[in-house]
């Protein structure tokens, strides 16, 4: 990872998120899907608690096999999401790095990520007899419509009842859009600092957003969050102005699809440096730029906004806005290649992507690869296969330069 | 005279060439690789030296390539067995529009551009299917040589599908035909016809271009090849040691590596 001040106030920022979630005996805790609206929550005091986030950091710490063993033992098939599995395992056996998650008091779930999700969060609301959310956020084939983001918003008013009842306490208007307010800070800066890689040579890399993800997943909406980007791209920012890149030498400026291999950051981090590859833009990190990007100016309720950001979601749209949004990611940020990462764990985000990638190609002429890993199950992944396959990729790339 | 060497040390073989300053091809080994790739890389490369009667030390550069290319202690550099397959094509085939190899884990069709240089590739997934060891474990449970596979199913008389995609499944469909009293050669001909269809969704992946060219050691296996060129609906033609062809390329790119 490229060396920045700002990670050690994010490993603060999270430390003390997971001791105050793991330690509270006033809060409740409610357990939430990646691309759920973590708003509502932090403006009713609530704490979230990642499920997702935990079994990417599993992951990262090589915990994941034996955890995911737990839950195949239980009869959890090979089959489901490997982060499903993972934390079903680390739910069992209380394990991972920081001894199981606090117990829900309920379950905020919404299906813009996938549908696994549902399945995922019935089995836990069964366990701990809590009740669930369903924030059901249907698939833009077509593009966003008025009656989707009328339906999406028809739910987020039922939640908020829901939040009241549940709470005993009628749910705050006002302190909501000040959440609103600071969620956007927070997401403007992510995005902002995203797009300094725009740079040559780049400032700041996938594997380096990958990591600081985590305030923008979990506490977007909070000051702190907001503050922390904050912190983040002037740091960044700083580092493009002097001309300093995240990797020594950067020859290749690539595009990464799809999540992180969590297990092989250390290794592809130094694939990539010795090759002169910078991954330089990726689809993952970006998805939690949304909210500020969806600036239709038929669209000012921030309700509407909200709705229309929550569906917007890169793996929630069809096949030709990928097509699109992946041509102009590789034209903005000047890129020799792109990378497809078909993930065995995330369906949604893999499907058709062999197609994909030979659509992109031919869009841009630049050349694409496909490698076959999976975001957290070590135990389906081959690194000389996937090592040969980015080789030849690079050597694709520079014949191309 | 110098001399340049190329050893492609796959899963299943380890194989050298020498080649001399003016691309003449002087000798080259084909060895398995053993339960050793580094000394397997070696061997093949004393073997192919001692074949064309130099010493060592008149090979001024190698290159390697195959699954092991970076424990190759003779190497200078490594390269990918994509670069190395369609460089040996275009060097003994000018023409060549689409490299066909399935070798011991790996199949892949490749689309070779102007010089010889990777326009676009298509590999396997991470399963073995359709590869030389799938071949090798359908051979091992008919009790037939590798080798003799074309030649058993040459005699087929009837058409018989193996549909499992998975070596392992398909292995048990083997000897589930095998039980059902079905005939060797009627099997033998189903095992080649599955890597026929598996290798064919490749190849249009990346599209048929001028003349197909097919290597890697399942390309010895003429059923194979016949059945793929049926499944893509155009002639292959098999190089006359189709098992080299990576590491010729290897040692293409020694030269290169050598002049600039």
């Amino acid at each position: 990872m490229t060396e920045l001040k700002a990670t050690e106030k994010m490993k603060e920022i999270l430390t003390n998120y997971y001791i105050e979630a793991k330690t509270t005996t006033q809060k409740p805790i409610a357990w939430i899907t990646s691309g759920a609206p973590v708003e509502f929550l932090i403006s009713s005091g609530v704490i979230p608690i990642y499920p997702e986030n935990y079994a990417a950091m599993c992951a990262a710490n090589h915990q994941s096999v034996a955890l995911m063993e737990a839950a195949e033992a239980e009869g959890f098939s090979q089959d489901i999401c490997a982060y499903a599995r993972t934390d079903f395992g680390a739910d069992l056996t209380q394990g991972g790095p920081v001894g199981g998650l606090p117990a829900p008091h309920f379950l905020l779930c919404s299906t813009n990520i996938c549908k696994t999700v549902i399945k995922w969060y019935e089995v836990v609301a069964r366990k701990y007899k809590v009740p669930l959310f369903v924030v059901d956020t249907p698939f833009l084939h077509d593009g966003l419509t008025r009656e989707l983001i009328d339906y999406t918003v028809r739910q987020f008013k039922d939640l908020e009842r829901f939040l009241g009842e549940f709470l005993g306490r009628p749910f705050d208007r006002d302190h909501f859009l000040e959440v609103l307010s600071l969620a956007r800070d927070a997401t403007d800066y992510w995005k902002k600092t995203l797009y300094l890689a725009k740079a040559r040579p780049a400032p700041i890399n996938s594997l380096d957003s990958f990591i600081h993800l985590g305030p923008i997943v979990t506490l977007r909406g909070t000051r702190e969050c907001a503050d922390y980007y904050k912190l983040l791209y002037e740091e960044i920012n700083l580092r493009g102005k002097q001309g300093i890149g995240s990797i020594p030498e950067e020859r290749y400026r690539v595009l990464w699809d799809n999540l992180p291999v969590w297990f092989k950051m250390r290794r592809l981090e130094k694939f990539f440096e010795k090759r002169k590859c910078a991954l330089v833009v990726n689809t993952y990190a970006n998805s939690w730029g949304g909210i500020s990007d969806f600036l239709d100016p038929g669209i000012t309720d921030p309700y509407d906004l909200l709705a229309a950001s929550y569906l917007n979601v890169y793996i929630n749209f069809g096949f030709e806005e990928r097509i699109k949004y992946l041509a102009k990611l590789i034209d903005e940020f000047s890129l020799t290649g792109f990378i497809m990462h078909s993930n065995r764990s995330c369906k949604p985000y893999s499907v058709g992507m062999y197609r994909l990638q030979e659509e992109v190609s031919q869009l841009t002429g630049k050349p694409g690869v496909v490698i076959e890993a999976d975001q957290n199950d070590p135990r389906v992944y081959s690194d000389a296969q996937v090592e040969t396959r980015l080789e030849a990729f690079i050597e694709a790339m520079e014949a191309c330069l | 005279m110098r001399y340049f060497a190329g050893i492609d040390v796959g899963s299943l073989s380890a194989d050298a060439v020498i080649i001399n300053e003016d691309r003449v091809m002087i000798a080259y080994a084909i060895l398995p690789t053993g339960n050793n790739s580094r000394r397997a890389g070696t061997d093949a490369f004393d073997a192919a030296v001692a074949r064309a009667g130099i010493d060592p030390s008149q090979v001024a550069a190698v290159v390697s390539t195959g699954y092991s290319r970076d424990r190759v202690l003779q190497a200078g550099e490594s390269k990918t067995e994509i670069a190395c397959h369609a460089k040996g094509a275009y060097f003994l085939f000018p023409d060549v529009g689409t490299v066909i190899d399935i070798g011991g884990q790996d199949s892949k069709a490749i689309r070779v551009g102007p010089r010889g240089r990777v326009v676009n590739f298509a590999m396997n997934d991470k399963c073995a299917a359709g590869t030389g060891r799938f071949l090798e474990v359908m051979a091992t449970a008919l009790q037939v040589p590798l080798g003799e596979m074309d030649q058993l199913a040459a005699r087929s008389t009837e058409e018989l599908t193996i549909s499992s995609i998975c070596t392992v499944f398909a292995e048990s469909e083997v000897v589930s035909l095998i039980s059902r009293g079905k005939t060797p050669a009627d099997i033998a001909q189903a095992v080649c016809r599955a890597i026929a269809r598996r290798t064919g969704g490749l190849v249009t992946r990346v599209g048929v271009a001028d003349r197909v060219l097919m290597t890697g050691g399942v390309a010895k296996n003429r059923a194979v090849v016949a059945l793929l060129s049926e499944q893509i609906g155009h002639p292959i033609q098999v190089p006359e040691e189709p098992q080299i062809v990576g590491a010729l390329g290897a040692a293409l790119f020694a030269i290169e590596a050598r002049a600039a």
